[in-house]
Protein backbone atom coordinates (compact mmCIF):
# COMPACT_ATOMS: atom_id res chain seq x y z
CA UNK A 1 0.00 0.00 0.00
CA UNK A 2 3.11 2.18 1.10
CA UNK A 3 4.66 1.52 -2.09
CA UNK A 4 0.97 2.57 -4.12
CA UNK A 5 0.81 6.07 -2.42
CA UNK A 6 4.50 6.73 -3.83
CA UNK A 7 4.35 5.54 -6.88
CA UNK A 8 0.51 7.80 -7.15
CA UNK A 9 2.27 11.00 -5.39
CA UNK A 10 5.03 10.59 -7.93
CA UNK A 11 2.73 10.50 -11.31
CA UNK A 12 2.40 14.06 -12.09
CA UNK A 13 6.01 14.17 -12.56
CA UNK A 14 5.59 11.28 -15.18
CA UNK A 15 5.60 13.30 -18.11
CA UNK A 16 9.09 14.60 -17.46
CA UNK A 17 10.90 13.72 -20.93
CA UNK A 18 15.11 12.81 -21.41
CA UNK A 19 15.57 16.26 -21.56
CA UNK A 20 14.39 17.11 -18.51
CA UNK A 21 11.45 19.21 -20.38
CA UNK A 22 7.99 18.16 -19.39
CA UNK A 23 6.41 16.92 -22.56
CA UNK A 24 3.19 18.00 -21.52
CA UNK A 25 4.39 21.50 -20.88
CA UNK A 26 5.74 21.47 -24.60
CA UNK A 27 2.76 19.95 -26.34
CA UNK A 28 0.56 22.87 -24.43
CA UNK A 29 3.13 25.67 -25.86
CA UNK A 30 3.10 23.59 -29.41
CA UNK A 31 -0.44 24.31 -29.12
CA UNK A 32 -0.49 28.03 -27.80
CA UNK A 33 1.80 28.47 -30.43
CA UNK A 34 -0.52 27.47 -33.35
CA UNK A 35 -3.52 29.29 -31.66
CA UNK A 36 -2.00 32.47 -32.80
CA UNK A 37 -2.14 31.32 -36.25
CA UNK A 38 -5.65 30.78 -35.86
CA UNK A 39 -6.13 33.56 -34.25
CA UNK A 40 -4.07 35.70 -36.28
CA UNK A 41 -6.80 34.90 -39.48
CA UNK A 42 -9.75 35.85 -37.61
CA UNK A 43 -8.11 39.03 -36.33
CA UNK A 44 -6.80 39.89 -39.90
CA UNK A 45 -9.90 39.16 -41.41
CA UNK A 46 -11.86 41.69 -38.96
CA UNK A 47 -9.19 44.15 -39.76
CA UNK A 48 -10.05 43.33 -43.17
CA UNK A 49 -13.90 43.49 -43.42
CA UNK A 50 -14.46 46.18 -40.47
CA UNK A 51 -15.03 49.28 -42.66
CA UNK A 52 -17.49 46.86 -45.07
CA UNK A 53 -20.67 47.79 -43.24
CA UNK A 54 -23.02 47.62 -45.89
CA UNK A 55 -26.68 49.04 -45.13
CA UNK A 56 -26.14 47.52 -41.18
CA UNK A 57 -24.88 49.90 -38.16
CA UNK A 58 -20.87 51.24 -37.80
CA UNK A 59 -18.52 49.88 -35.35
CA UNK A 60 -18.98 52.85 -34.05
CA UNK A 61 -22.24 53.31 -33.53
CA UNK A 62 -22.71 50.02 -31.85
CA UNK A 63 -19.67 49.64 -29.59
CA UNK A 64 -19.98 50.50 -25.73
CA UNK A 65 -16.09 50.96 -25.04
CA UNK A 66 -16.87 51.81 -21.22
CA UNK A 67 -19.03 48.59 -21.06
CA UNK A 68 -16.44 46.79 -22.93
CA UNK A 69 -13.48 48.08 -20.63
CA UNK A 70 -14.72 46.51 -17.59
CA UNK A 71 -15.34 43.57 -19.03
CA UNK A 72 -11.91 43.39 -20.33
CA UNK A 73 -10.34 44.56 -16.68
CA UNK A 74 -12.24 41.48 -15.10
CA UNK A 75 -10.68 38.75 -17.69
CA UNK A 76 -7.18 41.20 -17.35
CA UNK A 77 -7.72 40.23 -12.76
CA UNK A 78 -9.37 36.75 -13.89
CA UNK A 79 -5.47 36.27 -14.47
CA UNK A 80 -4.38 37.17 -11.42
CA UNK A 81 -6.60 34.51 -9.70
CA UNK A 82 -5.50 32.10 -12.47
CA UNK A 83 -2.06 32.78 -11.28
CA UNK A 84 -2.38 32.69 -7.43
CA UNK A 85 -4.49 29.14 -8.27
CA UNK A 86 -1.12 27.62 -9.77
CA UNK A 87 0.94 29.50 -7.13
CA UNK A 88 -1.29 27.55 -4.62
CA UNK A 89 -0.91 24.34 -6.57
CA UNK A 90 2.52 24.16 -6.49
CA UNK A 91 2.23 24.88 -2.72
CA UNK A 92 0.42 21.66 -2.18
CA UNK A 93 -2.48 24.43 -0.85
CA UNK A 94 -5.46 22.08 -2.30
CA UNK A 95 -7.91 24.77 -0.24
CA UNK A 96 -6.60 27.89 -1.77
CA UNK A 97 -6.25 26.27 -5.16
CA UNK A 98 -9.81 25.64 -5.32
CA UNK A 99 -10.69 28.75 -4.05
CA UNK A 100 -8.60 30.66 -6.56
CA UNK A 101 -10.30 28.13 -9.30
CA UNK A 102 -13.48 28.82 -8.85
CA UNK A 103 -12.99 32.60 -8.85
CA UNK A 104 -11.11 32.55 -12.22
CA UNK A 105 -14.21 30.77 -13.66
CA UNK A 106 -16.59 33.08 -11.56
CA UNK A 107 -14.80 36.05 -13.67
CA UNK A 108 -14.70 34.03 -16.61
CA UNK A 109 -18.22 33.63 -16.37
CA UNK A 110 -18.63 37.03 -15.64
CA UNK A 111 -16.74 37.94 -18.92
CA UNK A 112 -18.79 35.23 -21.01
CA UNK A 113 -22.21 36.63 -19.59
CA UNK A 114 -20.99 40.26 -20.55
CA UNK A 115 -20.47 39.28 -23.59
CA UNK A 116 -23.31 37.36 -24.53
CA UNK A 117 -25.09 41.06 -23.01
CA UNK A 118 -23.08 42.83 -25.73
CA UNK A 119 -24.06 40.00 -28.40
CA UNK A 120 -27.69 40.80 -27.62
CA UNK A 121 -27.82 44.50 -27.69
CA UNK A 122 -26.20 44.38 -30.79
CA UNK A 123 -28.48 42.62 -32.42
CA UNK A 124 -31.42 44.68 -31.01
CA UNK A 125 -29.64 47.35 -32.97
CA UNK A 126 -30.05 45.55 -36.11
CA UNK A 127 -26.49 43.99 -36.30
CA UNK A 128 -27.13 40.31 -36.87
CA UNK A 129 -24.82 37.74 -38.17
CA UNK A 130 -25.11 37.89 -41.58
CA UNK A 131 -26.19 41.95 -42.14
CA UNK A 132 -22.47 43.05 -43.37
CA UNK A 133 -19.02 41.56 -43.50
CA UNK A 134 -18.25 43.46 -40.49
CA UNK A 135 -20.53 41.90 -38.70
CA UNK A 136 -20.11 38.65 -39.90
CA UNK A 137 -15.95 38.79 -38.92
CA UNK A 138 -17.21 40.45 -35.56
CA UNK A 139 -19.25 37.96 -34.50
CA UNK A 140 -16.77 35.33 -35.69
CA UNK A 141 -13.52 36.52 -34.01
CA UNK A 142 -15.14 37.49 -30.74
CA UNK A 143 -17.63 34.22 -30.91
CA UNK A 144 -14.15 32.13 -30.71
CA UNK A 145 -12.74 33.88 -28.01
CA UNK A 146 -15.89 33.29 -26.03
CA UNK A 147 -16.14 29.48 -27.03
CA UNK A 148 -12.38 29.11 -25.86
CA UNK A 149 -13.22 31.38 -22.60
CA UNK A 150 -16.24 28.85 -22.10
CA UNK A 151 -14.41 25.61 -22.69
CA UNK A 152 -11.70 27.27 -20.08
CA UNK A 153 -13.76 27.55 -17.28
CA UNK A 154 -15.48 23.98 -17.59
CA UNK A 155 -11.81 22.69 -17.55
CA UNK A 156 -11.48 25.14 -14.20
CA UNK A 157 -15.20 23.85 -12.58
CA UNK A 158 -13.56 19.78 -13.90
CA UNK A 159 -10.54 20.72 -11.99
CA UNK A 160 -11.91 21.73 -9.23
CA UNK A 161 -14.06 18.76 -8.78
CA UNK A 162 -11.13 16.58 -9.19
CA UNK A 163 -8.78 18.52 -6.37
CA UNK A 164 -12.03 17.04 -4.44
CA UNK A 165 -12.10 13.69 -5.12
CA UNK A 166 -7.86 13.87 -5.42
CA UNK A 167 -5.82 11.44 -2.85
CA UNK A 168 -2.69 13.73 -2.61
CA UNK A 169 -2.23 17.64 -1.69
CA UNK A 170 -0.99 19.35 -4.99
CA UNK A 171 -0.66 16.04 -7.20
CA UNK A 172 -2.50 17.66 -9.93
CA UNK A 173 -0.14 21.28 -10.06
CA UNK A 174 1.14 20.35 -13.50
CA UNK A 175 -2.57 19.71 -14.94
CA UNK A 176 -3.42 23.19 -13.09
CA UNK A 177 -0.64 25.11 -14.49
CA UNK A 178 -1.37 23.80 -18.41
CA UNK A 179 -4.93 25.17 -17.48
CA UNK A 180 -3.88 28.33 -16.35
CA UNK A 181 -1.48 28.60 -19.43
CA UNK A 182 -4.70 28.33 -21.59
CA UNK A 183 -6.22 30.67 -19.43
CA UNK A 184 -3.78 33.66 -19.67
CA UNK A 185 -3.70 32.68 -23.62
CA UNK A 186 -7.12 33.43 -24.05
CA UNK A 187 -6.32 36.26 -21.51
CA UNK A 188 -3.53 37.75 -24.32
CA UNK A 189 -6.06 36.85 -26.71
CA UNK A 190 -8.48 39.52 -25.83
CA UNK A 191 -5.58 42.25 -24.29
CA UNK A 192 -5.29 42.17 -28.94
CA UNK A 193 -8.57 42.28 -29.63
CA UNK A 194 -9.99 45.18 -27.21
CA UNK A 195 -6.79 47.26 -28.51
CA UNK A 196 -7.55 46.74 -32.40
CA UNK A 197 -11.00 45.78 -32.35
CA UNK A 198 -12.51 48.29 -30.35
CA UNK A 199 -10.11 51.06 -29.31
CA UNK A 200 -8.76 52.33 -32.82
CA UNK A 201 -11.55 53.60 -35.27
CA UNK A 202 -12.02 52.57 -38.10
CA UNK B 1 7.73 35.13 -7.77
CA UNK B 2 5.75 35.39 -4.96
CA UNK B 3 1.98 36.42 -4.72
CA UNK B 4 2.40 39.70 -3.97
CA UNK B 5 4.98 40.23 -7.05
CA UNK B 6 2.36 38.69 -9.15
CA UNK B 7 -0.32 42.35 -7.37
CA UNK B 8 1.68 44.36 -8.21
CA UNK B 9 1.82 42.76 -12.09
CA UNK B 10 -1.92 42.94 -11.91
CA UNK B 11 -2.17 46.41 -10.79
CA UNK B 12 0.76 47.36 -13.44
CA UNK B 13 -1.93 46.11 -16.29
CA UNK B 14 -4.80 47.49 -14.65
CA UNK B 15 -3.30 50.90 -15.26
CA UNK B 16 -2.27 50.35 -18.51
CA UNK B 17 -5.63 49.52 -19.77
CA UNK B 18 -6.91 52.31 -17.96
CA UNK B 19 -4.55 54.88 -20.25
CA UNK B 20 -5.66 52.37 -23.28
CA UNK B 21 -9.05 53.36 -22.38
CA UNK B 22 -8.45 56.83 -21.79
CA UNK B 23 -6.96 56.81 -25.49
CA UNK B 24 -10.86 56.92 -26.76
CA UNK B 25 -11.67 59.73 -24.48
CA UNK B 26 -8.63 62.12 -24.75
CA UNK B 27 -7.03 63.50 -28.47
CA UNK B 28 -3.49 62.41 -28.75
CA UNK B 29 -2.73 63.00 -32.04
CA UNK B 30 -0.47 61.42 -34.54
CA UNK B 31 0.56 59.72 -31.33
CA UNK B 32 -2.57 58.08 -30.57
CA UNK B 33 -1.86 54.64 -32.84
CA UNK B 34 1.57 53.87 -31.69
CA UNK B 35 0.76 54.54 -27.94
CA UNK B 36 -2.13 52.32 -28.10
CA UNK B 37 0.23 49.45 -29.92
CA UNK B 38 3.17 49.82 -27.48
CA UNK B 39 0.59 49.88 -24.40
CA UNK B 40 -1.04 46.38 -26.18
CA UNK B 41 2.69 44.68 -26.44
CA UNK B 42 3.20 45.99 -23.04
CA UNK B 43 0.87 44.38 -21.81
CA UNK B 44 0.92 41.21 -24.32
CA UNK B 45 4.38 40.48 -23.07
CA UNK B 46 3.90 41.03 -19.23
CA UNK B 47 1.39 38.62 -19.11
CA UNK B 48 3.76 36.06 -20.83
CA UNK B 49 6.67 36.42 -19.39
CA UNK B 50 5.47 36.81 -15.61
CA UNK B 51 1.84 35.41 -15.71
CA UNK B 52 2.64 31.91 -18.12
CA UNK B 53 6.29 32.66 -16.28
CA UNK B 54 7.96 32.51 -19.94
CA UNK B 55 10.32 34.47 -18.94
CA UNK B 56 11.92 32.09 -15.71
CA UNK B 57 11.14 29.20 -17.79
CA UNK B 58 13.14 26.68 -20.80
CA UNK B 59 14.29 28.94 -23.89
CA UNK B 60 12.95 26.14 -25.96
CA UNK B 61 9.22 26.83 -24.48
CA UNK B 62 9.75 30.73 -25.49
CA UNK B 63 11.06 29.88 -28.73
CA UNK B 64 7.71 27.07 -29.60
CA UNK B 65 5.60 30.61 -28.84
CA UNK B 66 7.26 32.93 -30.55
CA UNK B 67 7.76 31.08 -33.86
CA UNK B 68 3.66 30.80 -33.84
CA UNK B 69 3.63 34.44 -32.68
CA UNK B 70 6.10 35.89 -35.58
CA UNK B 71 4.75 33.54 -37.98
CA UNK B 72 1.60 34.16 -37.63
CA UNK B 73 2.20 38.26 -37.71
CA UNK B 74 4.18 37.38 -40.93
CA UNK B 75 1.55 35.36 -42.40
CA UNK B 76 -0.90 37.69 -41.54
CA UNK B 77 0.57 40.95 -42.27
CA UNK B 78 1.59 39.67 -45.92
CA UNK B 79 -1.86 38.65 -46.58
CA UNK B 80 -3.15 42.11 -45.72
CA UNK B 81 -0.60 44.03 -47.45
CA UNK B 82 -1.59 42.15 -50.79
CA UNK B 83 -5.12 43.65 -49.70
CA UNK B 84 -3.26 47.00 -49.71
CA UNK B 85 -4.93 47.20 -46.24
CA UNK B 86 -1.70 49.74 -45.03
CA UNK B 87 -2.06 51.89 -47.56
CA UNK B 88 -5.75 52.91 -46.96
Amino acid sequence: MADLAVHKEADHNAHASSSGISNVKLGMWLFLGSECLLFGGLISTYMLYRGRVGQGPTPAQVFDIPFTSVSSFVLLMSSLTMVLAVSSATKKDDRGTTLWLTVTALLGATFVGGQVYEFTAFKSEGLGFGTSLFSSSFYTLTGFHGVHVTVGIIMLMAMVGIIQRSEFPGSKAETIEMIGLYWHFVDIVWIVIFTLIYLIPV
Amino acid sequence: MSNAGYVRIALILGFITALEVSTYYVDFGPLFLPALLIMMSIKFVMVVSYFMHLKFDNKIFSMMFYAGLILAIGVYSAALATFKFFLS
